[in-house]
């Protein structure tokens, strides 16, 4: 990952050797990522020490799968919202299309459970559900896209509870079945295909058939070296895959951003009018940046989803799934793509993950019953208690907390963690003058 | 600084018969005309403009009524009227914002008439705004870049594959050359890294015809260049429209001060109630009868 374009943080002296230490990590996006990940690390260890270095390892696992997924649709939404101003909030939508593409496209077509599919290779499925996101992204954005930009957003919106209301549907399940011999599985959703990283451990994904590389991994940290367990073990092989996606995702939207390709995108989000009186067909890049954004929203559907066993409807691609990668990308700063990658991070492991995981360790820790009701817990005056009742029901407050953080950033720093970096749109150094090319003044 | 800067007579390649007639693709053109090139290509007779009983009505309200002027090769051409005679509504149509109700509009003899902006941009008629539209968050070099026609790192499969990048940068060191020549040329070089929303307001006004010029235009509509800009920012503006009309530009210059149209441009269209009133030299204008009455209360 490059590390030129944070050039702006360069001015201030730093304060402090933390002051310091902070600003070298902004310099390099990789070592922000990095650092970040090696916070949360700490203290995702320092909650789950005492249970043991399986506990630990399985935290920072489910923790770094999080941060990763959410980091993927986050950069997908940042080309669109972030470079394009495109306001779509159909991001669940798109990445349940991907998903289920895939899923209907490889299921075998006699499956012991669930619908049948095509039985078609893994990559066939990724790719036709990259296709699938795209042409529905572009169909929603030929009428939308040419409207202001709110009525993208209700159209995006409706389209993506649309495709969830169908997904759900068993009507629509049994017409699939009928017509093209695969189905959709309606409420109760499809299992998806077993995924390639568990067939380089196990032979056929069989718990109890270990391959070569699966005996050397189990055997020195694995259940029977350190104790890890073996499926965290694969699911970290799986991390990594995420994360070289991540960085595919990276450094495609980084070349997309540095161009001239970009540079226009900039331009419409800015000024829509003044683009197209340059001789920019706006309509026209609006729909290839938004059919872009849909496929790659579609692919994180399938990385993130697809890895989870099964998948249904609902709860699964709600709205407020979409909402969850918007507020990633308010808190990374729209418009930079690094800070994409750290806003998912930041808000799968801190704001998302973190409150439930602090909560119980400390209601772990708490001696005191829990009061019946908020009004119990207020009247007994005492604050303990108080802290149990509200450690014990962090799953509701997690929202008050997510809340008051995005107000916090909203009036502190608006722009998010990076939001304030001069993002270059353009394929050449733009810092300064290049040397040769003064004129005879 | 020598006064041809502007241009870019090194990609040459001018206006072909592909880009005049055909409709225009969305894969950009390899090559740019340059100013001179494309001047060659103007049939003989056929004004840059010509607006042929133009007419547009906003629902009850006819902000445009008739019309009909020309716009000479190599001119500074002055457009007034007092406020509410749809000299800006007239630019509107033109430059395709607004499509017309009735009449014609025609560049280069070409009927152009309610095409896109970007089309007219590409064919070589550019615009700037009465309210300077700067691209805030982007920095005035940036601002620059984004004009010129026919990049082909606008194509996005040409700016990822690795293999076809190569010639995206090249493009981009030539684009980034030219911008930083005419930011020379409009002695605002020093600003090129500053974001464009931190600039003054004479600025802006610099940095929108820099941004024009980059777009390598046959005809440049001024909606109020110089309007907010203080005397010694706006006799550098002057100088510049001059410079470059000796270089073979073409100016249609809607402006609010009489002196400014009076003193430089020597055809001057006057407009009221959406028609044009008179035309012809400033002193014509100055003692014209009906101009007075319309500017009644007014000193020309």
């Amino acid at each position: 990952m490059s590390d030129d374009s944070a050039r702006s943080s360069e001015t201030e002296a730093p304060e402090s050797a933390t002051a310091a230490l902070i600003d070298a990590a902004r310099r390099s996006d990789l070592g922000l990522v990095l650092g970040t990940l090696l916070a949360v690390y700490l203290v995702a260890a320092l909650l789950t020490f005492t249970d043991g270095l399986n506990s630990v390892v399985g935290l920072m696992r489910t923790l770094t799968f999080l941060g990763l997924v959410y980091a993927l649709a986050a950069l997908a939404l940042n080309l669109q919202w972030g470079y394009a101003g495109l306001f779509n909030i159909g991001v669940a939508g798109f990445m349940a299309l991907g998903v289920y593409t895939m899923g209907i496209v490889v299921r075998s077509p006699d499956p012991a459970f669930g619908p049948p599919g095509f039985g078609l290779p893994l990559p066939v499925g990724i790719v036709a559900g990259m296709l699938v996101a795209a042409v529905v992204g572009l169909l929603a954005a030929l009428p939308a896209l040419r409207l202001k930009a709110d009525y993208l957003a209700i159209v995006t919106l409706g389209i993506s509870e649309i495709i969830r209301l169908i997904l759900q549907s068993s009507a629509f399940d049994n017409f699939l079945r009928e017509t093209i011999g695969a189905g959709t599985g309606g409420g109760s959703g499809m299992g998806m295909p077993r995924n390639p990283v568990r067939d380089l451990f196990l032979v056929d994904g069989q718990a109890g058939t270990p391959t070569a590389l699966g005996d050397l991994v189990f055997g020195t940290v694995g259940e029977s070296g350190l104790g890890i367990a073996n499926t965290i073990l694969i699911d970290w092989a799986y991390i990594a895959v995420l994360a070289g996606f991540v960085i595919g995702f990276f450094v495609l939207l980084e070349r997309l951003g540095r161009s001239p390709f970009g540079r226009t995108l900039k331009a419409i989000r800015e000024d829509e009018l003044v683009a197209d009186s340059l001789g920019k067909n706006v309509d026209l890049i609006k729909i290839k940046v938004f059919v872009i954004g849909c496929a790659l929203m579609g692919l994180a559907g399938i990385l993130w989803f697809g890895s989870q066993g099964n998948v249904s409807p609902t709860p699964q691609f709600m709205p407020v799934l979409t909402f969850y990668v918007f507020i990633a990308v308010i808190i990374g700063g729209s418009g930079s793509n690094a800070g994409a990658v750290l806003g998912g991070i930041v808000f799968a492991t801190v704001l998302f993950e973190g409150p439930r995981r602090v909560g119980a360790s400390l209601r772990d820790v708490i001696d005191a019953e829990t009061p019946p009701s908020f009004a119990d817990a207020l009247v007994t005056l005492d604050p303990t208690a108080f802290l149990a009742f509200a450690t014990d029901n962090i799953a509701p407050l997690q929202f008050v907390f997510l809340g008051l953080i995005l107000v916090f950033i909203m009036h502190r720093r608006p722009d998010g963690i990076l939001g304030d970096r001069i993002e270059t749109a353009a394929a050449v150094d733009l810092s300064e003058r290049p040397s040769g090319g003064e004129t005879d003044e | 600084m020598s006064s041809d800067i502007p241009d870019a007579s090194d990609v040459a390649d001018a206006a072909d018969g592909a880009d005049a007639t055909g409709p225009p693709t969305d894969e950009p053109e390899a090559n740019d005309s340059a100013v001179e090139e494309a001047a060659k290509h103007v049939p003989a007779g056929a004004p840059p403009l010509r607006v042929e009983g133009l007419v547009k009505r906003f629902g009850g309200v006819t902000a445009v009524d008739g019309a009909s002027f020309e716009v000479e090769q190599g001119s500074l051409t002055g457009l007034i009227g007092p406020n509410g005679a749809g000299k800006s509504t007239t630019f509107n149509c033109i430059t395709g914002v607004h499509e017309p109700t009735a009449g014609k509009v025609y560049f280069k003899g070409e009927d152009v008439t309610g095409l896109e902006p970007f089309r007219m941009a590409r064919k070589g008629l550019v615009r700037t705004f009465q309210i300077a539209r700067e691209l805030e968050e982007m920095t005035v070099l940036e601002n620059l870049m984004l004009a010129p026609k026919g990049q082909i790192g606008e194509s996005a499969i040409r700016s990822v594959t690795p293999g076809l990048r190569g010639a995206v940068v090249e493009q981009e060191t030539e684009i980034r050359e030219r911008a930083w020549e005419t930011l020379d040329f409009f002695e605002i070089d020093h600003l090129a890294t500053e974001h464009a929303g931190n600039l003054s307001g004479g600025q802006r006004k610099l940095l929108e015809m820099a941004r024009a010029l980059m777009t390598d235009p046959e005809v440049v509509l001024l909606d109020e260049p110089l309007a907010g800009v203080n005397p010694t920012l706006e006799e550098k503006l002057l100088d510049r429209i001059h410079r470059l009309r000796e270089d073979g530009y073409t100016f249609l210059l809607v402006e609010h001060d009489m002196d400014v149209i009076m003193n430089n441009c020597e055809h001057v269209i006057v407009m009221h109630q959406g028609s044009v009133l008179a035309e012809g030299t400033g002193d014509e204008i100055r003692n014209n009868e009906q101009v007075i009455e319309a500017y009644l209360g007014e000193d020309i």
